[in-house]
């Protein structure tokens, strides 16, 4: 159990985390969700003790991260998979790690298995791809074997096959009964991870619920319907209880399924061009939700001539 | 200990350390023997005693300069130091840890370099006022091994502060080969500036030079100077351990 309380980090005037609380529940998948530079890493490395909060605290199973002996035994994290040596093996990394919290060195063997790196132990940490060091990043975090995880967008650049094997993975640690909290700036593939989700925008806290949750409130279903004459059919939706929004020369109506829709057309004989479900995607939704919250918006719709497309430096 | 010991491992498995090693070593110790088969030594020359095998010592000692630094800057570069905070939450117990596992080797390297320099130079051109007679003699070969731990922990301290190689080795670098001479060169203040720098202070214990006459009347003796060249390395190594403490890492 992960719990922020008021959680708050500044850098001169800029508020990095913004008095944010939340809790990670034991045993689930709970993923940390916000557009680039919402303050999912900040958050992450204050829950580490990496990083001073400004104001607030973070607590693991009640206490600071700083109050724990031999920390890896309870905490497992991986921030940057690029956080290693490259000159050193594989190997020599863990092996370091695993000393300093007086774990067996057999252990070490072990967690190399686990994450399929076994071949390449003695190899340069530096000659890896990003997949292996993500893998030697996880490896490094269940050393300890410990009952939190933290992970800091670890699909980030991954293929296919790595991004399905570490969402297997954290299933399976979530089953063994671990609290896995993991950070990404993608919902659709939250919603393929995470049990729960926290959603963050802007350092503040937009919603903690389940992911169905989430996702069903968010997406919301509608049925666009065209025709040149839709008067009357308008006219019946409202009076049958469904919301009405025009949209171009059709309509958007929310509340009422294509068959109920098209039958009513019938009935009002109106000539439709079109009838068909809208799905909201994940994207649009996360975007709704945080829109106000993205710090560098990128203005598509009045994107600058090239003339004057000059850095606006930051 | 066991933090002592992922330190331990952390030196040894890295090829860096071994480099330096070799060049803190073989740079004054050779270019020493190249002195030493050139030297024309007439017998009333030799008053210099054994310090005259010791003066490219501090050549030795930029290498460990830079050595130490970077055992804490690469860190820093590499982001491991992160993980090493993660490890080892009380920052201090890591930094010492650390400290303690690159000073230990710069003192094997400072054996190696005193009597090492002293043994090639005795081999090639050897006279009697090279013997190991005295105390002072003593002092000027076997105290290179507490001179270079101390320039570690100093050069540690530096690094922690600063965390950046670059920056951290240039200024160990340019203050230690450049400033320190420089600074004597200041008219009416320079020398008394100088006696309390911290490089002159280890040349003084080792007594380098000794036979200056500007260096006659100083305000300490050898083992004061040992102290005080000790106590301001500390100082920095306790600065850069708060500094540390209280920055993010």
């Amino acid at each position: 159990m992960i719990e922020a309380v008021g959680l708050t980090k500044s850098y001169g005037k800029t508020l990095a985390v913004d008095n944010l609380s939340f809790s990670v529940p034991t045993g689930r998948v709970t993923g940390f969700l916000g557009p680039n530079g919402a303050g999912k890493s900040t958050t992450m490395r204050m829950i580490l003790g990496l990083d001073t909060p400004t104001g607030g605290s973070a607590l693991i199973d009640g206490k600071r991260y700083r109050d724990l002996h031999q920390p890896l035994r309870t905490v497992g994290a991986l921030l940057d998979a690029k956080w290693v040596h490259p000159n050193r093996s594989a190997r020599a990394h863990l092996q370091w790690l695993a000393r300093s919290n007086k774990l067996p060195a057999k252990r070490v063997d072990e967690v190399l298995e686990i994450v399929g790196l076994t071949a390449v132990a003695g190899k340069r940490a530096g000659g890896f791809s990003l997949g292996m060091s993500q893998r030697l990043g996880i490896a490094a975090a269940l050393l300890g074997d410990p009952q939190v995880l933290l992970f800091d967008e670890p699909v980030n650049g991954l293929d296919p096959e790595g991004i399905l094997w570490i969402r297997k993975f954290m299933h399976r640690l979530a089953e063994e009964g671990r609290t896995v909290f993991v950070s990404s700036h993608l919902l659709s593939e939250m919603a393929l991870t995470a049990q729960e989700l926290v959603v963050i925008g802007r350092g503040k806290l937009i919603s903690q619920s389940s992911t169905e949750d989430f996702v069903a409130q968010a997406t919301e279903n509608t049925v666009l319907v065209r025709g040149p004459q839709l008067g009357h059919l308008r006219t019946a939706l409202g009076q049958a209880g469904a919301s009405v929004r025009d949209e171009g020369a059709g309509l958007v109506v929310s509340g009422m399924d294509c068959a109920d829709i098209g039958e009513l057309a019938a009935r009002t004989q109106t000539v439709l061009h079109e009838l068909s479900p809208q799905r909201g995607s994940l994207e649009e939704a996360f975007m709704q939700l945080t829109g106000d919250s993205v710090e560098y918006h990128t203005e598509i719709a009045d994107a600058p001539t090239p003339a004057t497309l000059v850095p606006a430096g930051k | 200990m066991s933090v002592l010991n992922a330190e331990r491992i952390k030196l040894l498995s890295t090829r860096s350390p071994w480099w330096c090693a070799l060049l803190a070593i073989a740079l004054p110790v050779g270019l020493t023997a190249l002195i030493a088969s050139q030297a024309q030594i007439q017998p009333g020359d030799a008053g210099n005693g054994v310090y005259i095998t010791q003066m490219l010592s501090s050549l030795g000692r930029a290498v460990v300069l830079v050595m130490a630094a970077l055992s804490i800057t690469s860190e820093y570069r590499f982001g491991t130091i992160r993980s090493t905070f993660q490890v080892v939450p009380h920052r201090a117990t890591a930094l010492l840890a650390k400290t303690a596992v690159t000073a230990i080797p710069a003192m094997l390297i400072g054996a190696a370099v005193g009597f090492g320099s002293w043994a090639v130079f005795q081999a090639i051109n050897s006279f009697p006022e090279l013997a190991l007679d005295t105390a002072q003699d003593w002092r000027a070969v076997a105290g290179q091994v507490l001179v270079f731990g101390i320039t570690a922990v100093l050069a540690l301290g530096v690094g922690m502060l600063i965390r950046q190689t670059a920056g951290a080795v240039a200024v160990l670098l340019v203050y230690a080969l450049l400033v320190e001479g420089l600074i004597g060169l200041i008219p009416k203040i320079g020398d008394d500036i100088q006696h309390w720098l911290p490089f002159f202070a280890a040349d003084r214990f080792l007594g380098l030079q000794d036979d200056i006459p500007q260096l006659r009347d100083l305000p300490l003796g050898p083992w004061g100077y040992l102290a005080y060249f000790a106590a301001v390395a500390a100082a920095v190594l306790a600065a850069g351990i708060l500094s540390a403490q209280r920055r993010d890492a």
